[in-house]
C-alpha cells in the first residue's frame, strides 16, 4: 500500500525550517523573498562559498572578481603566494576598488578619492592626509579579509572567520574531489574560459537540477540525438544499477551517471574508445605512448560523476557549475570549462568544442534546462499549500556502512540531502 | 532593377541586400533555407572574449561548422526542444554597415544589430556587432563566416531559443 503524502502547509507560526518536511518543500523556498534575504545571512554569509579556482590566478598580483550572495569580493594571489579573498569595498565611502572581471595588477585603487590598497588588503596610502591626523590609522582600515580555504585547486572563502575548517565541511566530497581531478590525465586542471548565463527563477531549482539525473533524456532529447551513439549509449544511465546518487553529508552528494569512468585510472581495457576522438588519437599516437594517448582520451567527456557542493559549485563531469543567487526569483549560473594544464592543445580544443556543445545560453543543453526552471519558477506560484516533491526513490534508498545514503541516480536523495542542509543551517 | 545603392559599390549593395535577406529569414526561423546561404566550410561563431581572432583556440557561445549549424537547425527545429519550442519572438534591424574588404569576389563588412526578443510579457535586447565575409558564386552570394560580437559578451545573457 503506498504511503500517504504527508505535508503541512506553511502557517504564520512556521519557522523557516518548518518548510522542509520529509522529502516534500514548502513552495514559498521557491518565491519569498524574505526567505531569500534569510538564505544570504544564514546560509551564504555563513559557510564556505566557492569563488575560483588556483589556475586563475595563477601568478603573484593576479585576481578575479566574484560575488558572495550579494557582495561583491577579490581573489587575489599576493606577492608572497597567498590567496586572499578581499570585500570589494573601500573602507572609505564604499566604493568597489576592482571592477575588473580578471587581471594582474600590484594594488586596488579607489577611483573616489584614491585610497590604496595592496594585494593583502592593507590600506597603503590616501592622499591629502592631513585631514585624517589623529582621526584614522591606516592600520585599522585594511579591506577586510575573509577565510580563505583551499582543497585540489578549488578555492573556498568565508564571510565567518571561526567557520569549521575546509576539510571537514568537504569531508566524503574530499575522495570525489580527488576523482573529478583525475581527468587532467596527468596533468593539473586549468579554467579555460566560462559560460555566463541568467535564468528567471530561485537558485535552488539550480542546486537540485545538477543532482537530477530524471530530467536528462527528457529535457535533453535533443542533445541526446545531436551526439553519436558512443556518447548517447555513454549517457544512457536511466536503467543502469551502477549509475547511484550518494548523499555525502553537510549538503553535499554525487550523481554517477558513467560508472566506468568514476576513476579514470582504474581501466580493464575493455572500453572501445569513441570514434569521434580518432583525429586525436591520431595525433597523439604521434609523440606519445598508447597508454597515455588512451589515458587522455578515456579523460575527454570529464569524471563519470557530477559532484555537487552546497550551497554554490558543482563539479560536473568536464566543468564547474557556479550559481550566483541574485534575487529569489533570478539566478546567474556560469559553467567553467576545464581543460589540462600543460596537455596537448588538440585536447583541449575538442574540450572547448565538448563543453560548447552543451552548456551555455547557446548551447544544446542550458537553454533547455533554463526554460525548464523559468516554468518551476513561474509554476510554483500555484499552489501555495502544494509542496514541491523531492522524495523519488526513497522506497529504494538505503545506507553505505560509511553512513552516506544511496539511492539510484535518477532518485532525489541528493536533493533531500541538501535541503536537510538548508534545514540545519536555517535553524540556526 | 539596378542592384546598386546610390553611391554605394555594387559589391557592398549586393552584401547589404545579402544581410538584409539572412536576417528577415532568421526572424522568420526559416533555418532551412538559412542553412543553404552557407557554403560548406563557413563558420558560425558567437565569441566570449571581444578581442580574440583565434575562435578554435578559444570558448566561444557557439563555433558552428556546417556539421554543427546542421545539428542545431535540427535541435531547433525538432519540436522537442523546449527552448526552441518556446522561443522568442525576434525582430532585428542590422545597419551602420562599413566595408572590410570588397572585391567581386569577396566581401568583409562589419555592421551593427540590435536585436529584440519578445517572450512571457518581456523584451530582451540583443545587441552586437556583426561581421559577415560573403564569397560571390557560380550558385550567388554565399557565407563564408558570421561573427556575432555581443556587447556584453562577457557578462551573464538570456538563454536562447534561436539563432542570432
Amino acid at each position: 500500500m503506498n504511503a500517504p503524502l504527508r505535508f503541512h502547509p506553511r502557517t504564520p507560526d512556521s519557522s523557516y525550517a518548518d518548510l522542509v518536511q520529509d522529502a516534500v518543500v514548502d513552495p514559498s523556498l521557491y518565491t519569498d523573498p524574505a526567505i531569500f534575504e534569510a538564505e544570504m545571512d544564514k546560509i551564504f554569509y555563513k559557510t564556505w562559498v566557492w569563488v575560483g579556482h588556483e589556475s586563475e590566478i595563477r601568478n603573484p598580483g593576479d585576481f578575479k572578481t566574484a560575488q558572495i550572495g550579494r557582495q561583491p569580493v577579490i581573489v587575489v594571489r599576493d606577492k608572497g603566494g597567498k590567496i586572499n579573498v578581499l570585500e570589494n569595498r573601500c573602507r572609505h565611502r564604499g566604493a568597489t576598488v576592482c571592477e575588473k572581471h580578471k587581471g594582474n595588477a600590484t594594488g586596488f585603487t579607489c577611483p573616489y578619492h584614491s585610497w590604496s590598497y595592496g594585494l593583502d588588503g592593507k590600506l597603503r596610502g590616501l592622499p591629502y592626509p592631513e585631514g585624517y591626523e589623529d582621526v584614522v590609522e591606516k592600520a585599522d582600515l585594511p579591506l577586510q579579509s575573509l577565510r580563505v580555504g583551499a582543497y585540489g585547486g578549488m578555492i573556498f572563502a568565508s564571510f565567518k572567520q571561526d567557520i569549521e575548517p575546509l576539510e571537514d565541511f568537504l569531508g566524503h566530497a574530499r575522495h570525489w574531489i580527488d576523482l573529478f581531478m583525475k581527468q587532467g590525465a596527468g596533468f593539473p586542471i586549468k579554467v579555460q574560459g566560462e559560460h555566463k548565463f541568467s535564468f528567471k527563477g530561485n537558485w535552488k531549482i539550480q542546486l537540485e537540477n545538477t543532482t537530477d539525473g530524471y530530467h536528462f533524456p527528457v529535457v535533453h532529447k535533443t542533445f541526446l540525438s545531436s551526439v553519436d551513439a558512443e556518447t548517447s549509449e555513454m549517457l544512457s544511465f536511466m536503467t543502469d544499477d551502477q549509475s547511484i546518487t550518494r548523499s555525502l553529508g553537510n549538503g553535499h552528494s554525487v550523481m554517477i551517471m558513467v560508472p566506468e569512468h568514476v576513476d579514470l585510472d582504474v581501466d580493464d581495457g575493455s572500453e572501445q574508445l569513441q570514434e569521434r576522438f580518432s583525429h586525436i588519437i591520431d595525433e597523439l599516437s604521434k609523440t606519445m605512448p598508447p597508454e597515455q594517448v588512451r589515458r587522455i582520451v578515456r579523460s575527454l567527456h570529464g569524471a563519470g560523476f557530477n559532484l555537487n557542493l552546497f550551497p554554490n559549485v558543482a563539479m560536473s563531469m568536464s566543468f564547474f557549475r557556479v550559481l550566483h543567487p541574485v534575487s529569489v526569483s533570478e539566478t546567474q549560473i556560469r559553467h567553467v570549462a576545464l581543460g589540462m594544464d600543460g596537455g596537448p592543445e588538440i585536447a583541449n580544443r575538442e574540450r572547448l568544442r565538448i563543453h560548447e556543445h552543451f552548456q551555455g545560453p547557446f548551447g544544446f543543453g542550458s537553454p533547455d534546462d533554463a526554460e525548464a526552471w523559468e516554468r518551476v519558477q513561474a509554476g510554483s506560484n500555484a499552489g501555495r499549500n502544494v509542496p514541491i516533491l523531492v522524495n523519488r526513490g526513497l522506497n529504494r534508498e538505503w545506507v553505505d556502512d560509511n553512513g552516506d545514503k544511496v539511492s539510484h541516480s535518477t532518485d532525489e536523495t541528493g536533493m533531500r540531502e541538501a535541503y536537510a542542509q538548508w534545514k540545519k543551517m536555517m535553524e540556526q | 532593377m539596378s542592384e546598386n545603392l546610390q553611391g554605394i559599390p555594387e559589391p557592398m549593395a549586393k552584401a547589404i541586400a545579402f544581410i538584409w535577406k539572412e536576417a528577415e529569414l532568421l526572424d522568420r526561423k526559416d533555418y532551412a533555407a538559412w542553412q543553404d546561404l552557407w557554403i560548406d566550410d563557413g563558420f558560425y561563431v558567437v565569441p566570449i572574449d571581444p578581442e580574440t581572432t583565434d575562435f578554435a583556440a578559444t570558448l566561444n557561445y557557439a563555433y558552428d561548422n556546417a556539421h554543427m549549424r546542421k545539428i542545431r537547425i535540427e535541435r531547433l527545429t525538432s519540436g522537442y526542444a523546449m527552448s526552441a519550442v518556446d522561443a522568442a519572438t525576434t525582430v532585428r534591424t542590422v545597419s551602420r554597415f562599413v566595408p572590410v574588404h570588397l572585391s567581386a569576389e569577396l566581401v568583409e563588412i562589419t555592421s551593427a544589430q540590435v536585436l529584440v526578443g519578445y517572450k512571457r510579457q518581456q523584451h530582451t535586447l540583443f545587441v552586437g556587432n556583426l561581421t559577415h565575409r560573403i564569397r560571390f558564386t557560380p550558385q550567388g552570394p554565399k557565407l563564408e563566416q558570421k561573427v556575432i560580437r555581443l556587447v556584453n559578451s562577457m557578462d551573464s545573457l538570456n538563454a536562447l531559443g534561436f539563432l542570432l
